[in-house]
């Protein structure tokens, strides 16, 4: 598993140096570090999240192996790989859902911006207001309109200003490129949206509160082709924003809409890892291992 | 190889004989089951509806033995005990639901559970008696505050149970949203899961009131019943069903028949609200999951 480790060798090194600081704070300059100064890759930029010797588990079962990865700012990164393999509960991780499945348990440290989201004083519940995420299902508020919905996130952190909801949800639905469709009918049910819209209102809801980071976990798996298409569209806009993780079974979709690429595999002791993460275009056209070529071959997975 | 025709014609005829035969007994046992509702309702109009006038509704009693009068005081009274026990009932009973479905995964949550499985199971006499003790006694009056009390006793663990089944019945992702959000769970569930799963409550809520209405039990030690006209809640009141009582086993013929008549109201009023339930449930969001 050496070569898992190649494409981060600065960061692996920054490891190195921060364990000595403890749990809770990583120095800010250590975040500014950027792997692939090794000059085999371009300097990929400021990091949004770095994680550290990730595990998880659900009770006695071990899902994802001691995975370490730096997610670049503004950048798509996407996590491929075979069903099982752990890439869902990884970054489950990244805004402590993971927590709330039973018998669930993290250990390693995810940093946002240098404070590692694990560490005994942060409120998890800041954490995801700050690291927003897109479900596979779109799961809009049933009970709620298309603008209640959006706005749900800022009335639960107490935004109350009727003008600034007002503003915040039209921006958001701009976003999501949903706005020319509902500007019409803002009040009508989230749920009568069709599945491609209501997956648009839900990337709308997570990005209205202005968090970092958006997790998307297969976002358009249950989506048909031109939702979709709609949805990889939007994608690229709202990178020049926002930090994107995007987990996905569709290779051709990762190809599309990603910078970054990271290959996830369970082995034969059921443990998901990271075996590959390099530069999507790099990933694909030249992949180190072995394993990622015969999955992104259609081999296996 | 198997052949899609029907086998021989003595297993054929023995298995429709079969068929038929098991059909008839459910029919049967549907029907049978069904009879005593249609008796009750027949029976009920029969003897209620002769019984039945305007005065019943506006006027209060006559001195026992004068023919006439109405039961306004007990319809009244009847009404303001189950608002009471309504509006003690509704808040604790949803906020115990909350806590058993969002918090209740636990063993403080099993516990309570099964405490509150207990309260449903008491007789209705029981709360009576326990209202008897610990506000009749102390306060030395009946008072339809105590019937209310009563009641609510009664109320609680149904609507309990159920908010806690509906709040349960939300899908995991709608909550997964809301905590994505970055709400909290207890704001999860009072912001996003209670009002999803409201249409379901306000019909638990809805039966639970018709079946603390017709309740006599609770009521005797603790409102007593009035033959009089009254609207304080820190008196002894008349209701419904304690009024059929006194009526019923009592000496005249027209209070036989107004006791008749107080029955088909109660009856007329459940019926009512489980109308309004399979309303509500007709219109009910339905929940994509």
């Amino acid at each position: 598993m050496v070569l898992d480790n190649e494409p981060r060798t600065a960061a692996t090194e920054v490891t190195g140096e921060t364990e000595t600081h403890g749990f809770q704070f990583q120095p800010q300059n250590a975040l500014k570090a950027s792997p692939g100064t090794d000059g085999t890759e371009a300097a990929p930029g400021e990091v949004a999240i770095r994680a550290e010797n990730v595990n998880a588990y659900y009770g006695a079962k071990h899902a994802v192996g001691d995975v370490s990865m730096d997610v670049y700012a503004r950048k798509i990164t996407a996590l491929i790989g075979p069903s099982g393999c752990g890439k869902s509960t990884y970054i489950r991780c990244f805004n402590r859902m993971h927590e709330f499945s039973p018998g669930a348990r993290v250990e390693g440290h995810i940093y946002l911006e240098g404070t590692d989201i694990y560490a005994p004083d942060v409120d998890a519940t800041r954490v995801r207001q700050r690291i927003g995420m897109v479900f596979q299902k779109p799961n809009p508020f049933p009970t709620m309109s298309i603008e209640e919905n959006v706005a749900a996130g800022l009335r639960f952190t107490n935004i109350r200003n009727r003008s600034e909801i007002r503003d915040r949800v039209e921006t958001a639905l701009k976003q999501a490129a949903l706005w020319d469709e509902v500007k019409g009918d803002l009040k009508k049910a989230g749920i009568a949206l069709s599945g491609g819209q209501q997956q648009r209102l839900c990337i709308a809801r997570a990005i209205a509160v202005e968090p970092e980071v958006v997790l998307m976990d297969e976002p358009c798996s249950a989506l048909d082709p031109i939702a979709t298409l709609k949805i990889e569209d939007l994608m690229h806009g709202l990178a020049e924003r926002f930090t994107i993780v995007i987990v996905t079974h569709n290779l051709q979709q990762a190809a599309r809409v990603s910078d970054w690429t990271g290959f996830m595999l369970a082995g034969e002791d059921g443990v998901g890892r990271l075996v590959e993460y390099r530069p999507t275009q790099d990933m694909f056209t030249n992949p180190r291992e072995d394993r990622t070529e015969a999955y992104i071959t259609g081999r296996f997975g | 190889m198997a052949s899609i025709v029907e086998a021989s014609d003595p297993l054929r005829r023995r298995r429709h004989f079969i068929d038929h035969a098991m059909t008839v007994v459910m029919v049967g046992a549907a029907v049978v089951g069904i009879i005593p509702l249609i008796l009750i309702l027949f029976y009920l109009l029969k003897e209620g509806i002769p019984g039945l006038s305007l005065d019943l509704f506006t006027e209060d009693p006559n001195r026992p033995g004068l023919e006439g009068g109405g039961v306004r005081h007990s319809i009244i009274g009847s009404a303001m005990i189950v608002s009471v026990a309504t509006l003690i009932g509704v808040p604790v009973a949803i906020g115990c639901g909350i806590f058993l479905s969002e918090f209740g995964q636990n063993r403080l949550g099993t516990v309570l559970r099964f405490l509150v499985d207990v309260l449903a199971g008491i007789p209705s006499i029981t709360m009576g008696l326990f209202i008897y003790g610990l506000v009749v006694l102390r306060q030395g009056s009946f008072s339809g505050f105590a019937g209310g009390l009563a009641l609510a006793i009664l109320f609680l663990p149904i609507v309990a149970r159920i908010t806690e089944e509906m709040m349960l019945l939300v899908p995991r992702s709608i909550r997964e949203a809301s905590l994505a959000l970055g709400a909290p769970t207890w704001m999860t569930a009072i912001r996003v899961v209670v009002p999803t799963a409201l249409p379901g409550i306000a019909t638990g809520i809805l039966l639970a009131l018709s079946r603390i209405a017709g309740e006599a039990a609770p009521l005797l030690f603790t409102t007593l019943g009035n033959q009089f006209f009254s609207t304080n809640l820190s008196q002894a009141m008349d209701a419904l069903p304690l009024r059929i009582f006194v009526y019923a086993v009592g000496p005249y013929e027209y209070w036989h028949e107004q006791a008749w008549a107080m029955s088909l109201i109660l009856v007329a009023f459940i019926l009512v609200v489980s109308l309004i339930v399979r309303a509500v449930i007709g219109t009910r969001v339905v929940v994509r999951s």
